[in-house]
Formats: C-alpha cells, structure tokens, sequence
C-alpha cells in the first residue's frame, strides 16, 4: 500500500540519522560500509557495470559531497554525506504505482520491495533529494533501508545493531536513533545543536536531521608568514659568520 | 530530465489515439452510427492501434515490464496507477462504441451515450498521464498550471488533424472538423508558447544552500565520486537545453503547418487535394508533438541536480 501511515500519533517511533557537518572528515568510511553491507543485504545486490573499465556505473546509498560555504573569514570546506532521509511526507511511497515502495507504520523507514517493484523510476523523480538510484542490471529502485537487517538482527552484538554507516564512522559524525521520542539522545543532539531539514520548503519533513557547522571564533586574520632572513645576514653572531664564509668558499 | 523514448512515443502516440477516438465518439454521439463500415472501422482501428502501441511502449522502459500489471493497484494514491486503471478501462466503452457505430441498425441513443462516455473517459486517461508530471513538486517546469491544459489541448489536436486526415480521402471531410482541427492545432501552438514563457520567466527559487543548510553561499568543491551515477545521468540532463530554442521554433512551425494544411479541407470539400493535405498535416502535427513531448522532458530540471553543483533549481 503506498498510502502513507500517520505519523501523528503520540508514541510513534521515527528511526532516523542525525548527521554532525561538523565533525564529518569525508573519508567516505561510511559510503563504502553501507555499499559493503547493502551488496550482500536487504537491497542486494548493488550492481557496479565495468567497475574497473574506463566508464564504471554503479549503485551506492550514500554518497558524500565536498562543498565550501561561506565567505571570508567564515569560509569552510563541509562534506555533506547524502542519503535517503525516510521522509514523514514521502512522495516516492505515494507516486509508486506497485505498492513497492513503502513506509513501515512501526519505524518509519522507507523500503522498496525488490520483488514487486517494476523499476519504472518515478519514485526517483518524486525525490528531491537524489536518494534513490536505480539498479540498471537488476531492473529495480535501491534505496538507504537504514539497515532494517541489522538494527534488528539479535545475531549481531548489541553495539553492532546500527546502520553500518553510523558504525563505520571514525569521527562520530553520525548518530542513529528514535527521532520521534524528544528524549532520545539523537533528538537532545538536534535540539542542543539546532539541526535543520534538508529543502524544508518542499513540505517533505525529512526524519534525518544535519547539525551545522560550529562557529568558529572570529578573531583577527593571522599575520602574513615574514620571509626568512637570507644566510649570513642573521643576528651576526661568529658562528654564523664562519657558516657564512663556509657556504661562500663552497658555492665558488 | 533524461528524455525516456519510450513514454515519448507513449504520450504522444497515445494522446493522438485517445483524441481520435474522443472525436469520433463525440461525432457518433451527434451523427448516429458511422457513415461507412470501412471510415469507422479505419478510425476506430487507428485510435486503438495508437493507443496499444503507446501502452506497450511504455512498459519498454520498465525494469521488469512482467510485472507491469501490478501497476494496477496503487490507484487511491498514485497517478502513474490511475493512468494506467483508466488506459485499461477505457478500452471497453470503445469496443462498445465501436460495437454499435458500425452497426447502421443501432439506436442514435444507446451510441450517444457510450460515445459520451468513451470521449470522457479518454479525457480523463489524458488527465491522469498530465498528473504524473504536474503532481512532481521536485521539478519546476512540470509542476506548472498549464501542462494539464497542454497535454489535452495537444491530444485533441493530433487527434482531430488525424480524424481530418481519415475522412478526408473517405469524402466526408466536415467543415465542423476542418475548424475543430485548425482551432486546437492553432491552440496547442499558443498554450505551448504561454508555457515556455511562463518557465523561461518562473523565479528559480531554490539554492545549494537550502539543499545542504549550510550559510550562503555555497558552491561544489569536490564531486561525491569519480564516475558518473544514475541520479546524474536521470536528472542530470543538458542536451536539450542547448537545442531548446531552435527546437522550440519547430514545434511551433510544425503545428502552424498542420494548421495551414487541414484549411483546404475547409474550402475544398473532400477533393484529391484536400485529402493529401490533411493527410500531410496529421503527419505535421505528430511531428510537432513528438518534438514537444521531448523538449518537455529535456527542458525538466530537477532539484536534486542542486547537490551535484547546479546553483539554482
């Protein structure tokens, strides 16, 4: 049913990300996790055509942008890792003409079923986000499952049961959680941080925050480095004259 | 937006069918059974020939076309669902219609009002395949007030020089639709020329900023990777741009042809002349939709190209 479930009532779980533009070093660790975990997972396979050709294709659900934002002082490089954003208002569940893609009433994550989905790619059109991409070999949409098989899988050690994404990240830039309990430690990080929606104008209300950058403390602009003072003209001491004389008798 | 040939050929063939078999039904619903068993079976068979064709083209560019009828479900939410509910519904009141107008001993009743019905449930398909794109918030030329009035006015026009370019030859070439032919034909070129004002004036209101919730402004530094991905190559699109004047001016040449062409039906009643020109003039005017229909997706810029460094969407 590509209805969309209510969302509204009290209690309701909105699994979700809550990515830090602060912190994010662009590694790429956690685009090439989810590829490693989702090839063989719910969504597998995440066909790459001509991986080692000169023209190489291939499905990934999280992508990574190197992006400079503002100016001046304020300036900085941010990497911005992309990724379907589970959208309580998600037009790619209701423009799909199968049932195929989905949003589950219990978590809120959205899926696509690879069994019934036609491949008709409008779900991607519908997106503003460019999450989904479409899997050219196998014919159907692949699309973030937030890893549905791992965040519930008892076979896996507790600290193990997050997205491979949030688990792979070296600087603790992502952060996996309930974001419709106001107590849960990703919604304080939201609330503390100020965390914001992607595209807020299009009415999607993306489940997935990004926290912004830090200010950083505008203090004056540092001093030019001075050029170093040519040899032998340095605070004139005997031994720099003696060096002085060496390099001259050596350089003739 | 990557111009998918397939659903080209499938709303263009398809609108030109349904504004065929719209016509005929609204002329059997006026005239009474068809005038010949040969006019009305060559009508009916290309209205429902374009139609077929263009559905099975549209399943050409599914993943898994095997399971296209699984599109039938999802009609409480999806237009793309709708669509094809009401491409599939449509073809019985047409055989139906068809039944009786061939029939010269049916009652001018019972064919008014399955012919009423076919031309509204052809109207309605239209409206459901204009939905698709209009209802897409992600893409500003599509989710604009005239693409609806576009697709019907431009299926009826296709449809009417093609009914023009059937009876014509048959000697039963009406004035009434030489009139409804240029009249739709001359309003497709108009509704079509407001449209790309309308998009070529339309503000570009969304930035990289407001993609990404970084402070102003913001531009692309590096690429999330190396080759090229299916989000780039889909809505990524920019060859169409470069040609969209000259293309443009085309359409609108096409459709003042076939314009110009369906007038001797007008004045020369149903002459040798008359009939080689309607005949031209259909052949102008699907010319002139397919390029349309291209442009309309060539010319769709898609807000998720913000994040790969366009600065405005």
């Amino acid at each position: 049913m590509t209805s969309l479930p209510d969302t509204t009532a009290p209690g309701q779980v909105k699994l979700g990300l809550v990515i830090d533009l602060d912190t994010c070093v662009g590694c790429q660790a956690c685009a090439v996790a989810c590829k490693e975990w989702n090839t063989q997972g719910y969504p597998a396979p995440l066909t790459d055509e001509d991986p080692y050709g000169a023209d190489p294709i291939g499905v990934w659900l999280n992508r990574v942008h190197g992006y400079e934002s503002g100016e001046g002082q304020a300036a900085r490089t941010v990497h911005f890792p992309r990724s379907c954003l589970h959208c309580e208002n998600a037009a790619c569940v209701t423009v799909c003409p199968t049932g195929a893609s989905y949003k589950r009433r219990s978590d809120g994550i959205v899926l696509v079923d690879p069994d019934t989905c036609i491949g008709c790619k409008l779900c991607s059109w519908a997106c503003p986000y460019g999450a989904r991409e479409y899997d050219y070999r196998a014919g159907v949409m692949k699309k973030c499952t937030l890893c549905v098989d791992r965040i519930y899988n008892d076979h896996l050690e507790a600290e193990d049961r997050q997205p491979a994404c949030v688990r792979a990240c070296p600087t603790g830039a992502r952060h996996f959680g309930d974001l419709g309990d106001r107590d849960s430690a990703v919604s304080r990080l939201v609330s503390e941080r100020a965390g914001d929606d992607l595209l807020p104008e299009l009415g999607y209300r993306p489940v997935n925050k990004y926290l912004p950058p830090r200010t950083t403390s505008a203090g004056p602009p540092p001093e030019p480095p001075r050029a170093l003072p040519p040899i032998g003209q340095g605070d004139g001491s005997l031994v720099e004259s003696f060096f002085a004389w060496v390099d001259r008798a050596l350089g003739a | 937006m990557h111009p998918a040939y397939s659903v080209i050929v499938f709303s263009t063939l398809s609108g030109a069918g349904y504004g065929l078999l719209a016509l005929a039904a609204l002329a059997g619903a006026a005239h009474g059974p068809a005038s010949s068993f040969a006019f009305g079976a060559l009508v009916l068979g290309v209205g429902l020939g374009l139609v077929t064709i263009g559905l099975l083209s549209s399943m050409l560019h599914l993943g898994h076309p095997e399971r296209a009828w699984r599109a039938m479900s999802q009609w409480r939410s999806s237009w793309l669902s709708r669509e094809g509910v009401m491409a599939l519904a449509t073809y019985v009141p047409a055989v139906v219609f068809g039944w009786l107008w061939l029939d010269p001993a049916s009652s001018p009743m019972a064919i008014r009002i399955v012919g009423l019905l076919l031309a509204l449930m052809c109207a309605l398909t239209v409206v459901c395949t204009a939905m698709i794109y209009c209802s897409l918030a992600t893409i500003r030329q599509w989710r604009q007030p005239l693409v609806l009035p576009v697709y019907l006015v431009m299926a009826v026009a296709t449809g009417a020089a093609l009914l023009l370019a059937i009876a014509t030859p048959f000697g039963r070439g009406a004035a009434v639709l030489a009139i409804i032919a240029v009249v739709a034909l001359l309003g497709a070129m108009v509704l079509k020329l407001c449209y790309w004002h309308a998009i070529d004036r339309a503000p570009r209101e969304l930035t990289l900023a407001m993609a990404t919730g970084l402070p102003e402004p913001v531009r692309q530094w590096e690429l999330a990777h190396t080759a090229r991905n299916f989000v780039m190559q889909e809505m990524g699109y920019h060859v169409g741009r470069r040609h969209a004047r000259r293309l443009r001016r085309k359409v609108v040449a096409l459709l003042a042809v076939a314009a110009i062409l369906a007038l001797p039906a007008l004045s020369l009643g149903a002459g040798i002349l008359a009939a080689i020109a309607a005949v031209l003039s259909a052949a102008s005017a699907l010319a002139g939709a397919l390029i349309e229909r291209w442009l309309f997706f060539a010319e769709a810029e898609h807000v998720s190209s913000l994040y790969y460094g366009t600065p405005r969407a």
